[in-house]
């Protein structure tokens, strides 16, 4: 049943590429449609997977001859995801309502990457993976290239490039494996138990869990996730942020640390402290989230520091994953989901709800536009979107932070100090962007009254109230009570981290 | 020597003989006062028909080769049957892209040389032999030169022919010393013969400089590194269904030769029988000596990926990045035809040898795949180019400006056939590509194999970069000139069912896997 | 446990009343006062529910997200009671105050009732999870109420208050997470039992290595920035007068002692010997913020910067009767000494919370009349023109002294008298801080209400009768209390009793 939001994602693409344009209601609510269809049948999928371990959905033989198979599959953790990715796709499509230009080639783009996403989560086969990981980058440059805002054509293009680069990465892994393993079969379960010499999985493991981090925006990788996320019209930088990236970092679990378990054993030597893959993926984890977050206290553009914000966040994960206990696996997955959640909220907010009305994403120049009393929507959801962001407990983000640094805590507990600074951190930019965008001390002069009386801001519409809604529901329930999604996910980490891919 | 057997060897050749001289009698003799577009188009018809009987007395032919007497002449079936399948297929689609070209108003006469050098094609194909090869050889590439002149009104084109002619004529040259050269050194031209013979007598000075003087014959054909000069004004030069045809089918012929030669020389055996202390005694000479002369296919692979692909990136015109592209192709081709196994001690010889036998087949039916789905796309890329062409004037970037809405079902499948070269899946070129990478890698997993396949990997990343410039032209980028554009309905036709086969074949690998796969008898 | 899960719908009850605020334009202040009526209600009921034996009562538990040792686990004794009898009158007092709020009332009133609610779970949390919840949901209103609502530099104070807090915040979290890590729970029942029995030092230094001592530290940096404690303090001073008066109201009477109740439920049970090997710094630190409270509440002139320097000195006092347990004490006589300083602790919260409301609350009645002007030295003989104001504001400073009579005398005499056995030192420096509050009042006194009177006060308005109508009971609660301490004292000594018993230091 879950297969069939890959089939309508990509359908639903085919169809809205054939609609006759200059129709865009006609296409904005198709798109919805589709959209809240894959929700439902995620959410359907998720609620009768509950308390199953790994529920094959389909494995047909593909290319026989060279072991490939059409396989798909859902554990704990893909159902989450897949859950995420709902969630992701009607928010944008709520948010991109007022997407005028050639709207039904934007919508037909949009799906083609959710089907991918889609795709990606629900693989078993290693090639399959592959083969949707990679649809997913050409739509992502056209969204970016066509309707995409500050340097998009560069932003765009070097968002392909980087991705490109590092699926190109994954599939030598791919190769190698499929190739030392006998050159049998490509399905995950069978490289995972076929025994894959260590030293082999000592290089391979960092090549294929490098060409992964690099969508996940581990640094120094991430240059491409900025200017990406600031290049991309809403929905475009809503799913980035909420959902792309968590394709790396899912293949970063599922094929780097599922196939490769081996690959993160200690090397027998240390180099300043550093003595296995393990290590050196934690620190540069650590040092996205710090980096991320100090670059992000310094912007001047709203949508920059959202941008930088997200490479912090991804960071946690990337950090989560390596501690490689079950606390801190969890409580990286949980992250995934958090933050694909309220990143998307705060993309939505600055680029639809703000950016589309104001035309400026300059703090010098929000300062002076007094919109805590002019966008009050647009100021409390920011609010409730930045406490999230922060951490703060009742929203989904505490509950992940905090596994992800008992997790630290437990492996080695510096990794849970630096990750704390990363917080800390964190809360001064959000404070910060929340103060200069909506809630600045600038007192309006009586001529800017004036023009603020004759230049009204277009009403909040009843799509992004909606959008909002849903997401802000989502983090708070999740927030609230986290049992729904961890009664998933823990068994699921806990047969990954125990049996290869199980 | 059975005559019989060579007239049924050669049907297909000898319909497509046929089909050309109908065409000649039909064109000059009954439509003397028609149309051009008329002349045009049943010359194309009558072209394809040849095409179809071709195939059809290709299948009625039957899988026995036919011999003389040193040995084979001409193979049928295995690698030749898949190869002259492709051709025909292939011939006839461009073929078909010729209906509503203005650029000659000899139509008879060009599609009758479209035929003929088709047919030799056919015969590189199967040949066994090196004279055979060679005639073949001049059969096809000189109807190579004339169609790439057939644009007489257009300088470039005989610019372009001139310099495919000179640079062409030399390294045919240089074949046939080299081919004189093993002569002298075996005594016989029979390919497998010869390799008997160099295996018994231990490798020589002689033998390394034939093989040098081989490999530029050849490299130029498939324009590999560094006899690839030719390759950037050929494609710029030459009307859109010849550069169309140059780029496939005589693509797909010369892989065809080159993986004759690759089979026969690079494998050794099959041994019927004979006692095993021979057999093994012979296998160590055997691979002392032909394995090392994969290295100069080797070097030639990796420089023609790096060059392809580096040169592409700077160019303006699409005909010259396509050239550039196909350069980087060929290097790809090559690295599964040059990869050998390694042999590191462990298991004796002959075990060695028998366990070789899988990785060579696979890594044969591998190239075959990727010559054909290569083949393939760049006859549609050329088709699409030679529709904007004729609508814009040029084929620089600039003349892809806003596609999408001047023709959205031509934009849409230039998208698919670029990506398909980008090897985006789910099209047929990731597949082509995933499946040659796989079986280089099956053939030897040492670090140069692997170094170069990480090379290859990374190039084909480096290659979306110019593939997107065009996508961007066509869909991103505002249009300066607002008209739509108008191709013919059977080229729209073909394109469109060109790129559907692209993303079927890309979803559904196994469809041609298997069909190449059941030209070889099993066991 | 009776049928009904009182303290959950204490909790709820305001968040449901701030929803229904929101909206209510020009009416939310009456839905604010329904509320916050309502909630004293329950909160008087749940005070007549405690177990006479002084131990936690009307407990509710479910299991929330027990991997993570999450469990939904509420419960009071009497020091939690008193807590939440104090939220909401504070709360009440606050909502009454706020006559006038022109800009965004439904807002306003929101936000107010958000931190009530903050308030009441923080008081009634029993599992570190739910307790930090609500510890950092109280923050975010008390930002925007200050920074939305606030004087004239009412940015930097916000961000400072917000910043500060946010640290000692991180901290905790971390200093719990280690915790949690060692001992894999986050009950605070479980991880008193945990230290009294000594096991709690043996499974952190087992797990983590001798790092007892710094996540005691830690804990007690988050409470500190609270309370607060010298010298955590700095942000203080600026929040207090910046922010509305109402919202004074609300930080001093009830914010601060969410801190002084987390170290008395937290901080002290948990990790009682490690403040024991500290506890003479922490002394230093009390008695510095004793002393220094009140020199500093001397040298100001804005009225609201007085007063919020004298919270930083009565809170100390809390700070002090705290730490003062922390002294080794044997013997009869001693334990009725840290009986005497617990029992005075509990008390000076109470009853500074209520003066202290009840002082900003006559702030924000004399910005009213004069249109925010404060300064103590721009007032002058208001006795004649406003008698009662003055003579329940005088009572209300007299308590803040420590007149006996007044609520404010009790606690600190209590307090006195446990530490004078235990740590007579510092009790003798931190007599100067009486002497100097002394001062400070009786300055206010003679500036405000005493000498000639300058002509543009002369028509200073007197209370109206809503104003002295809505006062009354409090400066009733003040001279009750302190007539009779008893009434609370007898409901908390049992706790008390029951708390040092659990408490090894």
């Amino acid at each position: 049943m879950l297969a069939w939001t890959i089939y309508i994602s990509f359908a639903g693409a085919l169809l809205l590429a054939l609609l006759p344009k200059g129709k865009p209601v006609m296409a904005c609510w198709l798109a919805l449609g589709l959209a809240v269809a894959g929700l439902a049948l995620g959410v359907a999928g998720f609620a009768a997977g509950m308390g199953q371990g790994r529920v094959v959905i389909v494995d047909a033989a593909w290319a026989p001859s060279m072991g490939v198979h059409y396989m798909l599959a859902a554990d704990g953790i893909s159902r989450v995801l897949v859950l995420l990715t709902g969630l992701a796709a009607v928010a944008g499509v709520l948010f991109s309502w007022n997407v005028e230009l050639r709207t039904n080639q934007f919508f037909a783009f949009y799906f083609a990457l959710i089907g991918g996403v889609y795709g990606v989560f629900l693989s078993f086969d290693l090639f399959l993976l592959f083969v949707f990981y990679e649809i997913a980058i050409v739509p992502k440059y056209f969204l970016i290239a066509i309707w995409g805002s500050t340097r998009r054509e560069y932003g765009a293009m070097k968002l392909a490039l980087y991705s490109f680069v590092g699926s190109a990465m994954v599939l030598i892994g791919l190769l190698a494996a499929y190739t030392t393993a006998g050159s049998h079969s490509t399905a995950l379960m069978d490289l995972a138990h076929a025994g894959l010499p260590v030293h082999f999985q000592m290089w391979c493991f960092p090549l294929v869990f490098t060409g992964f981090a690099i969508l996940a925006g581990m640094w120094p990788f991430h240059t491409w996730a900025p200017t990406g996320h600031v290049a991309a019209p809403t929905a475009a930088s809503m799913l980035l942020a909420g959902v792309v990236m968590k394709l790396g970092a899912y293949g970063c679990l599922r094929v780097g640390i599922g196939l490769f378990p081996h690959g993160l054993d200690p090397w027998g030597f240390s180099l300043l402290g550093v003595g296995s893959w393990r290590d050196v993926f934690a620190v540069l984890a650590i040092i996205g989230i710090v980096y991320g977050a100090l670059v992000a206290l310094a912007q001047t553009d709203f949508k920059f520091v959202i941008g930088y914000s997200s490479v912090s966040h991804m960071g946690f994960v990337l950090l989560g994953l390596m501690t490689l206990n079950q606390i801190g696996v969890t409580g990286a997955v949980l992250q995934m989901f958090s933050h694909g959640v309220i990143a998307g909220l705060l993309f939505a907010i600055v680029g639809r709800i703000v950016y589309d009305r104001t035309h400026t994403r300059q703090f010098a120049e929000l300062e002076t536009m007094h919109l805590s009393r002019r966008l009050p929507f647009a100021a409390w959801a920011f609010v409730f979107a930045g406490v999230a962001s922060m951490g703060l407990p009742g929203f989904s983000g505490f509950v992940a932070e905090l596994q992800v640094l008992i997790g630290a805590w437990t492996a080695k507990p510096w990794w849970a100090c630096a990750a704390g600074i990363g917080i800390i951190v964190g809360v001064a930019y959000t404070w910060r962007a929340l103060q200069k965008a909506f809630f600045s001390d600038v007192i309006p002069t009586a001529h800017e009254l004036e023009q603020e009386q004759a230049h009204k801001f277009a009403a909040i519409t009843w799509p992004e109230i909606a959008g909002v809604a849903l997401l802000g529901a989502a983090t708070l329930a999740v927030g609230l009570y986290p049992r729904i999604l961890l009664e998933s996910i823990e068994p699921a980490v806990k047969a990954l981290l125990a049996g290869g891919v199980q | 020597m059975n005559y019989a057997d060579l007239f049924r060897v050669t049907l297909p050749e000898t319909a497509l003989e046929v089909a050309a001289l109908l065409v000649l009698v039909v064109d000059l003799g009954l439509l003397r006062k028609a149309a051009l577009k008329t002349r045009v188009a049943v010359a194309a018809m009558l072209g394809v028909a040849g095409c179809g009987a071709a195939l059809w007395a290709l299948y009625a032919a039957g899988t026995g080769g036919f011999s003389g007497s040193d040995g084979l002449l001409l193979a049928a079936g295995g690698t030749a049957g898949v190869a002259q399948t492709g051709i025909l297929i292939l011939t006839a689609l461009t073929l078909l892209l010729l209906v509503d070209s203005d650029f000659t108003r000899n139509a008879g006469e060009y599609v009758a040389v479209v035929l003929m050098a088709a047919a030799g094609g056919l015969i590189i194909a199967a040949a066994q032999e090196l004279l055979v090869i060679f005639v073949g050889l001049e059969l096809l590439s000189l109807g190579l030169y004339i169609l790439t002149a057939f644009a007489k009104r257009s300088g470039k084109s005989a610019e372009a022919a001139l310099k495919y002619y000179l640079f062409g004529g030399m390294s045919a040259a240089f074949l046939l010393f080299g081919f004189s050269y093993l002569y002298g050194l075996t005594g016989t031209t029979s390919i497998w013969q010869i390799k008997d013979a160099i295996t018994i007598s231990g490798p020589s000075a002689l033998l390394y400089v034939a093989w040098v003087l081989i490999v530029a014959g050849l490299g130029f054909k498939i324009a590999a590194v560094p006899f690839h000069l030719w390759a950037p004004d050929t494609y710029e030069g030459a009307p859109a269904p010849a550069a169309a045809f140059i780029a496939s089918v005589s693509k797909v012929a010369s892989f065809a030769l080159l993986l004759t030669l690759s089979l026969n020389w690079f494998t050794p055996g099959p041994w019927v029988g004979g006692q095993r202390e021979f057999v093994e005694k012979v296998l160590g000479q055997y691979y002392q000596t032909w394995p090392k002369l994969a290295t100069i296919l080797l070097i030639a692979a990796a420089a023609s990926m790096i060059l392809g692909n580096l040169a592409a990136l700077a160019q303006i015109s699409v005909r010259r990045l396509l050239a550039y592209s196909a350069i980087a192709h060929a290097g790809y081709m090559l690295l599964g035809i040059a990869t050998m196994p390694r042999y590191t001690g462990g298991v004796d010889l002959f075990h060695f040898y028998l366990s070789t036998i899988g990785p060579f087949r696979q890594s044969a039916n591998a190239v075959l795949y990727y010559i054909l789905t290569y083949g393939l796309t760049t006859i549609g890329a050329f088709g699409v180019v030679g529709v904007v062409e004729r609508a814009t004037g040029s084929d620089r970037l600039d003349a892809f400006l806003g596609l999408h809405k001047r023709n959205p079902v031509l934009a849409a499948v230039l998208m698919v056939l670029f990506l398909s070269l980008a090897g985006i899946p789910p099209l047929v070129g990731f597949w082509a590509k995933f499946n040659l990478f796989a079986a280089v890698l099956g053939m030897s997993g040492g670090p140069v194999p692997f170094a170069l396949v990480s090379l290859a990997v990374g190039m084909s990343a480096v290659s979306l970069y110019y593939y997107l410039q065009v996508l961007k032209r066509a869909y991103v980028m505002p249009a300066a000139d607002e008209t739509p554009i108008h191709a013919h309905p059977v080229t729209m036709g073909v394109l469109v069912a060109i790129a559907a086969a692209v993303v079927v074949m890309g979803c559904f690998p196994a469809l041609l896997q298997g069909w190449i796969a059941g030209f070889y008898p099993v066991g | 446990m009776s049928g009904i899960p009182i303290l959950t719908l204490l909790t709820v009850l305001p968040l449901i009343g701030a929803a229904i605020a929101l909206f209510s334009g020009r009416h939310a202040r009456g839905v604010a006062l329904f509320t916050t009526l309502f909630s004293l209600a329950l909160a008087l009921v749940i005070w007549t529910k405690l177990p006479a034996d002084g131990s936690i009562g009307l407990v509710e538990r479910a299991a929330w997200a027990p991997s993570l040792g999450i469990e939904y686990h509420l419960g009071v004794d009497g020091l939690g009671a008193l807590m939440l009898v104090l939220a909401a009158i504070v709360t009440l007092m606050s909502v009454d105050a706020a006559h006038r709020v022109h800009h965004q009332p439904g807002l306003y009133y929101g936000l107010v009732l958000v931190l009530e609610s903050g308030l009441f779970g923080s008081f009634t949390a029993l599992n570190f999870f739910h307790w930090f919840l609500f510890w950092e949901l109280s923050l975010i209103p008390a930002f925007f109420l200050i920074k939305l609502w606030g004087g004239a530099r009412r940015g930097p104070a916000a961000t400072q208050f917000f910043v500060y807090t946010m640290a000692g915040s991180v901290a905790l979290l971390l200093a719990f997470l280690a915790v949690y890590l060692s001992t894999g729970s986050m009950d605070f029942g479980q991880l008193t039992a945990l230290a009294q029995s000594g096991a709690l030092e043996q499974m952190v230094t087992a797990h983590l290595g001798p790092v007892t001592l710094w996540l005691a530290i830690a804990v007690l940096a988050g409470f500190a920035v609270k309370v607060p404690m010298v010298p955590f303090h700095t942000w203080l001073p600026a929040a207090y007068a910046e922010a509305p008066s109402p919202v004074t109201m609300l930080l001093t009477g009830a914010m601060s002692k969410m801190g002084v109740y987390g170290l008395l439920r937290i901080a002290i049970p948990i990790f009682g010997p490690q403040i024991a090997q500290i506890r003479t710094p922490l002394l230093v630190l009390a008695v510095a913020t004793v002393v220094m409270g009140a020199w500093a509440a001397a040298a100001q002139k804005d009225l609201k910067r007085i007063f919020a320097y004298s919270s930083v000195n009565h809170l100390g006092y809390c700070l002090l009767g705290i730490f003062a347990l922390a002294v080794p004490a044997a013997g009869a006589a001693a334990k009725a000494s840290q009986a005497a300083a617990l029992n005075g602790v509990i008390l000076q919260m109470f009853n500074h919370g209520i003066t202290a409301a009840a002082l900003f609350w006559f702030v924000a009645m004399m910005q009213m009349r004069t249109g925010g002007i404060r300064g103590i030295d721009d007032f002058g003989g208001l006795r004649k023109p406003a008698p009662v104001l003055a003579g329940l504001m005088g009572i209300a400073l007299f308590s803040s002294l420590g007149l006996p009579g007044l609520n404010g005398f009790v606690g600190e005499f209590l307090i006195f008298r446990g530490v004078f056995p235990l740590a007579w030192v510092a009790a003798t420096v931190s007599v100067l801080g009486l002497l100097v509050t002394a001062v400070v009042v009786l300055t206010v006194i003679q500036k405000v209400f005493s000498g000639p009177v300058p002509e543009h006060w002369a028509k200073f308005p007197d209370l109206h009768e809503s104003e002295w109508i809505a006062l009354a009971p409090v400066i009733g609660l003040m001279l009750l209390v302190g007539l009779v301490p008893q009434l609370i004292v007898g409901s908390v000594n049992p706790t008390v009793q029951n708390l040092l018993s659990h408490w090894r230091f």
